[in-house]
């Protein structure tokens, strides 16, 4: 039920049934892309269009500006708060830095 | 004409090996010369015994005890990105070894061939059989050779045992972690693992992702020069880094604990672990160690495993504490904490 | 994992940063609701993240999250496990099944233990694939073991009318699709399981839309957050839920508004609505029976229905699990609150699909040790 990646589409594979090549971290799969597709947005016009998939469909194309709204407001959610002293952990010797 | 070629297929089809090559007779004997010996090096002047004959003068010096250990190898498919059964066969058993504190020296090698396998996938087979063990510096010096029944087996089984020797003092167990050591390994994991989830294309994923297989026992004898008194020592086959993390905890009786931060996964690997739901840490390696160092050596066998080719992405990623004992605890990067515990049976991908 | 190049729409709702600040947030916002909570996280893809990233620790003490039974693996009736290995038992059936399927127990075996005793199961990660399948086999039957909520059942339904297009023939589903609605009805309708609030599951939204929540909430006056499942997600999530309980308002706000789109997905919802019966979930008015959560092929399409196409084993005296597991998966008990968790329910030998799901309930417990150990 849960299970979704979301992943860039890089190619039209198939245009007769659907399927794009999609891509996230180097790793691809061809998805089928019916239902992120219609009349004013057809599969021709989604390459680096980034979706989300879930079993081998793309089901929902990620709105970047709702991202964007979604990480400034966490941002702004950490200015207004203070830092509990319990959470300012000492980094272990053990973290990697700058990875 | 020999007879090898009287049963050859006049046709074009490759030949292939039948029943009749495993019966012992002259078609066997053309086999084991013709794909094995002549592979593996050359048979000693009075010809092939039943048995190798190995100098015990050369187990006299460096070491006090003797190593053996077996291992079969059933990989399917036979050839995968980066590696082959035949490599896995060899490095498996010499990494075994190793991480006891053995010098590799000599292996065996046993076959059983489906009937039907090409001669040639058997010869690609042997050659990279032959090229890890030079790579290794070890000799497979006996083998059998068994052909059964279609479908008795799965293409090709390969059984490899291995000897080396123990170095005096070098004393390596699963129950010698102790608060205060030091985890170390020596790389990228899942990269086996990720590399044979799909190399049968049923997930029809694309991917450059490689087999690690590798031997590992040039890197364990650098990194025992720098510190003879190292405590733990395992490859991380089946089941990952979180089977072995809990062997140690449950045979030492301590907790390992581990920076979440601190656990090196190449990108293609994470991605293809979050497509399909797994977790790196339980997915197989074939050239990735563990190792539970004293925190006063800790450094010096860090640098000394950075300085070979086969542990330039080594890494600390944690230490042994006193409790919860027998746990492995995973110290997530938002400052929480977690359980590693032991997989019951295979990771399978999911959907949910 | 230590990141290399970072995943996109991933990483950025995993930044341990952001989320030590938004878990200040939290308790900072806390105190103005003033009371004990119980907060349920519907999925199970929300469960394994809160138990995964160790999240339920850092709240809070007063809150309380109640693990809800989205798992649909984990409400799969054992006699639907059992009718999967008869259709697989049969020679000419390719029984093809997502992996979570795989280790679920009927009542005597699992379908990889059917694999393991000559049953030909081969798991799948599209429902594509098996169609695929099917065209590769023409001598054969393949049968696509169909389970999931709504986010799944697109998939399905796209995949039974490309069979249609194509006149694929010997490609069947044995449809175990069910709804979330009368399910999450089942849970509100508890009396004893009174909850403050609800973490809607995303990836059912993205499919359905926000519309039948509104109703929820409003129905039950319960304050809803419709969240994403990376653990920056459910930390805003939660803080929104706080906002609501402080302010004293349920309606339903959508956290993961970069996935979920207000109506739906109109070709899913489309497509579901061709080839499966739905009128129950999406015309709910809260008179439906939770019975009702079941899915059926529509006539049109009844022979590409298994059910239809091959005689399956009636309703058998089935071992029913023992009565725990619907507690827990209904949030009226703790998992580890059940007197079975960890001693003769371990996932080595599970007495439920709960303990052997990689969403259920127990399952995630046990695995991330949500154990007195780790405090």
């Amino acid at each position: 039920m849960c299970l979704g990646i979301p992943a860039c589409v890089v190619a039209i594979s198939d245009e007769e049934n659907c399927l794009a090549l999609v891509e996230t971290g180097g790793v691809r799969r061809e998805v089928n892309m019916l239902c992120v597709t219609d009349d004013t947005r057809p599969l021709s016009s989604c390459v680096g269009d980034w979706v989300l998939v879930h079993v081998g469909f793309a089901m929902s194309r990620i709105d970047a500006e709702a991202a964007h709204r979604s990480l400034e407001l966490l941002a702004a959610l950490g200015e207004m708060a203070s830092e509990l002293p319990a959470m300012d952990r000492e980094p272990g010797p053990y973290e990697a830095s700058g990875e | 004409m020999s007879i090898a070629d009287a049963f050859a297929p006049t046709d074009d089809r490759e030949r292939c090996i039948t029943l009749a090559h495993g019966s012992g007779g002259a078609l066997m004997h053309e086999l084991i010369h013709e794909v094995f010996v002549g592979t593996f090096g050359a048979a000693p002047p009075g010809g092939l015994e039943d048995q190798a004959r190995l100098d015990l003068g050369g187990f006299s010096t460096g070491g006090d005890r003797l190593a053996l250990t077996t291992d079969s190898y059933v990989v399917d498919p036979l050839f995968f990105p980066g590696a082959d059964i035949g490599k896995l066969a060899v490095c498996g058993t010499v990494n075994d070894l190793a991480v006891g504190g053995a010098q590799p020296r000599y292996l065996s090698c046993g076959m059983i061939i489906e009937e039907g396998l090409p001669v040639a996938v058997l010869q690609r087979v042997a050659a990279s059989m032959k090229q890890a063990a030079d790579a290794a510096e070890v000799a497979i010096v006996t083998g059998d050779t068994k052909v059964v029944p279609r479908g008795a087996a799965d293409k090709l089984f390969i059984n490899t045992a291995g000897v080396g020797l123990i170095p005096a003092g070098i004393e390596i167990a699963a129950a010698q972690a102790r608060p205060g050591d030091v985890l170390i390994i020596n790389g990228h994991l899942g990269d086996h693992g990720a590399a044979i989830v799909d190399a049968r294309g049923e997930l029809a994923l694309e991917h450059h992702i490689e087999s690690d297989c590798q031997a590992l026992n040039g890197l364990v004898a650098v990194m025992l020069a720098a510190c003879a008194d190292i405590h733990c020592l395992r490859d991380l086959t089946r089941g990952g880094l979180a089977t072995v993390l809990n062997e140690f905890a449950r045979d030492s009786g301590v907790c390992l604990r581990i920076e979440e931060t601190a656990i090196p996964v190449r990108d293609p690997v994470r991605a293809l672990c979050e497509i399909l739901g797994l977790d790196p840490l339980y997915l197989a390696n074939e050239g990735k160690l563990l190792a539970v160092v004293p925190a006063t050596a800790s450094a010096a066998v860090l640098a000394a495993m950075q300085a070979h080719p086969a542990g330039q992405d080594s890494r600390i990623i944690g230490e042994v504490v006193e409790r919860p004992a027998g746990r492995v605890i995973l110290a997530t990067a938002f400052g929480g904490e977690r359980l590693v515990d032991m997989l019951v049976g295979e990771q399978l991908p999911r959907i949910c | 994992m230590s990141v290399g190049v970072p995943m996109k729409y991933v990483d950025e709702f995993r930044d341990p940063q952001r989320a030590r600040r938004l878990i200040a947030a939290i308790h900072a916002l806390y105190p103005a609701v003033g009371r004990p909570l119980q907060l349920m996280e519907f999925c199970g893809g929300h469960t394994q993240t809160l138990l995964r990233y160790g999240i339920e620790r850092l709240l809070p003490e007063g809150i309380e999250m109640v693990h809800g039974p989205g798992c649909p693996v984990c409400v799969l009736p054992r006699e639907r496990v059992d009718g999967a290995i008869a259709l697989a038992a049969r020679p000419e059936v390719i029984l093809a099944t997502f992996g979570d399927a795989m280790r679920v127990p009927g009542s005597c075996q699992t379908l990889l233990q059917a694999r393991a005793g000559g049953a030909d199961v081969r798991m799948v990660y599209s429902p594509l694939d098996a169609l695929l399948l099917a065209r590769r086999h023409p001598e054969r039957e393949v049968v696509f073991f169909a389970l999931g909520f709504e986010t799944t059942m697109p998939a399905t339904a796209l995949t039974v009318l490309q069979a249609a297009r194509q006149g694929v023939g010997n490609f069947s589903l044995f449809c175990n699709h069910i709804t979330t609605l009368p399910t999450l009805r089942t849970v509100l309708d508890d009396p004893d399981m009174p909850l403050d609030g609800l973490l809607a599951p995303g990836h059912v939204s993205m499919v359905v839309g926000m519309q039948p929540f509104v109703r929820v909430a409003a129905h039950y006056r319960l304050p809803i957050v419709i969240s994403g499942f990376e653990p920056l997600d459910m930390l805003q999530s939660l803080w929104l839920l706080l906002g609501q309980l402080a302010a004293g308002r349920h309606e339903v706000e959508n956290q993961y508004a970069r996935v979920v789109p207000a109506a739906g997905n109109t070709p899913g919802l489309e497509a579901m609505a061709r080839v499966f019966g739905l009128q129950a979930a999406f015309d709910w008015d809260g008179s439906v029976a939770p019975e009702a959560s079941g899915v059926r092929m529509r006539e049109e399409y009844a022979h590409f229905d298994a059910g239809r196409r091959f005689p399956l084993p009636g309703r058998q005296t089935t071992m029913p699990a023992p009565p725990q597991c619907e507690q827990v998966l209904m949030g009226r008990l703790h998992p580890q609150a059940c007197r079975h968790f960890g001693s003769d329910c371990t996932p080595a030998a599970p007495m439920g699909a709960l303990m052997v799901s990689a969403e259920g309930a127990c399952a995630a417990c046990y695995h991330y040790g949500d154990r007195e150990c780790c405090a």
